[in-house]
């Protein structure tokens, strides 16, 4: 741990766990829709679900898709300010199996029409991990540039987005691919070391047999 | 790698001839990959943040669950009434402790130091001590790294959060940070500092994460207050040459070995301890949602 692990972060109490983390999540979902969504429903498992209320993991998450950071101080209004700016949002419980306490599922609606699934956990001291999206499993933080690749599951669609990203002198940190079942649905995770341009996002989008393309940055 | 004892920090600075804090910054610069002074404007960012949470406590917010909120100010206004026992600095050492925890449970913002349930700690020390003594700012922050650098061997030889060790790694971490760091400020020398840093953590060896329903509010809040006075009386021990028999590296080791024999309802679980009494059981009850 560095030294601003040991003090830090600044953010609005009173749970780095309950409170950051729960913010983080909901930023990075909304990162990972790619617009205003209109319409969440968000589930809570564990203890997120049973301790939730009483340390604002509600309202952290729900500051979190209007894009706040864990040291906003608006935290507390935040279902207000959503209300205000046109967001549906609901919350319900879910047990689901074999994850951390700490856990919650997202299902959003974006006000253009995408959608999108996710399920994080707060792992403490605000640090998270998405464990799936739209229903296959990944394991990432956020904390780096983060290029995740819906595909066809088909010879040659990693090398062509890896080429890709060899051209544009971007190195890969970490990878991972799963796929719901052969010859369905895959996903690429991808962290790198550099930012990727809009441009070279969009390009992939372009690639046969890629079926959706999400960068987090 | 950043220092793994206390030990090996002195050693450090006996061999750099480099002050303490100087040699914890340059250690973290380097590991981190920043230069110094982005090391030092983060830190002064984290002092103004803290400065910040302080001014920014309100007397009327209360918790969501009902349990804490305006204990900071009724200490801070019951000490202009009457001659506190412990003395004007130290009542306002506690008054400033419950303000920032409180804060911490009303959803306000605070610096986690080493986390949030034990943020009112080091500003309790720190911030009464700075108006006391009129010190800048500049050396404001230098105690900082040093409280800094005491956590990061503690977090690294044993942990820093309750759900591992319990509260003595929590409010005892942030006890001896901030009792090595007020040493430094009070003009003692870095074995006193360290020495402080043992005390503090010592005489919070054993203290359970229980907290009521599961919030950090009941018994929290409180517990930054002893943390912080724990702070004061093991840093003026220090400054008077006393010493603590058992060195810091083994008295943090010890610390992880009560924190690994604590039984899982004593660790954050809202099980155990006053989070198990009868009155614990019935606010759980009314303060959770029913399922």
């Amino acid at each position: 741990m560095n030294l601003f692990d040991i003090l830090g972060p600044v953010m609005v109490g009173p749970s780095s766990s309950h409170t950051a983390g729960a913010v983080r999540i909901g930023y990075v979902a909304r990162k990972l829709l790619g617009e205003f969504p209109k319409k969440a429903e968000i589930l809570l498992h564990g203890s997120f679900a049973t301790t939730g209320t009483g340390h604002g993991t509600d309202k952290a998450l729900i500051s979190g898709l209007l894009g706040m950071q864990p040291d906003d101080i608006r935290i507390p209004q935040s279902f207000e300010l959503a209300r205000a700016q046109g967001m549906e949002f609901s919350f319900g419980t879910v047990a689901l199996r074999d994850v951390h306490p700490n856990t919650a599922l997202l299902r959003l609606t974006g006000e253009n029409g995408k959608q999108l699934e996710i399920t994080a956990s707060s792992l403490g001291g605000g640090r998270i991990k998405v464990i799936e999206i739209d229903g296959i499993r990944s394991s990432f933080t956020g904390e780096a540039p983060t290029l995740i690749v819906h595909n066809l599951d088909r010879p040659g669609l990693v090398a062509e987005v890896t080429s890709l990203l060899y051209n544009q002198s971007i190195n890969i940190a970490t990878m991972q691919l799963y796929r719901n079942r052969r010859g369905g649905t895959a996903v690429m995770i991808i962290e790198t070391d550099q930012l990727i341009n809009r441009k070279a996002v969009e390009a992939f989008e372009k690639i046969k047999g890629i079926v959706k393309v999400t960068y987090l940055d | 790698m950043s220092f793994q004892s206390i030990q090996e920090m002195l050693n450090a600075e006996k061999q750099q001839g480099l002050p303490l804090w100087q040699i914890i910054m340059e250690e973290d610069a380097r590991e981190t990959g920043i230069s110094a002074e982005e090391s030092k404007a983060r830190m002064s960012q984290l002092w103004g943040a803290m400065r910040a949470a302080s001014r920014e406590y309100e007397d009327s917010l209360r918790s969501t669950s009902g349990l804490v909120g305006g204990d900071g100010a009724r200490m801070r206004d019951g000490i202009k009434q009457h001659e506190p026992i412990c003395g004007e600095f130290i009542g306002l050492v506690i008054a400033q402790a419950l303000q920032m925890a409180e804060s911490n449970a009303c959803m306000k913002r605070i610096v986690a130091a080493p986390t949030a349930g034990s943020c009112g700690v080091l500003p309790a020390v720190l911030l009464p001590y700075q108006s006391k003594h009129n010190i800048p700012d500049e050396r404001m922050l230098e105690s900082l790294y040093i409280a800094a650098g005491v956590g990061q061997i503690i977090a690294t030889r044993a942990c820093i959060s309750g759900a591992e060790g319990g509260c003595q790694a929590e409010i005892g971490s942030a006890s001896a940070m901030a009792a090595a760091a007020v040493v430094y400020l009070a003009g003692g020398d870095s074995d006193q500092s360290m020495q402080a840093g043992a005390i503090a953590l010592k005489n919070l060896l054993g203290l359970v994460c229980d907290p009521v329903a599961g919030l950090v509010e009941v018994p929290c809040v409180k517990r930054n207050v002893i943390g912080a006075v724990n702070a004061l009386s093991a840093a003026d021990m220090a400054l008077c040459g006393i010493q603590s028999v058992i060195p810091f590296d083994e008295v943090i080791d010890a610390m992880r070995e009560v924190g690994s024999q604590m039984s899982p309802g004593l660790r954050e679980t809202g099980e155990g301890g006053l989070a198990g009494s009868p009155t614990g059981i019935k606010i759980k009850k009314r303060v959770l949602p029913q399922r």
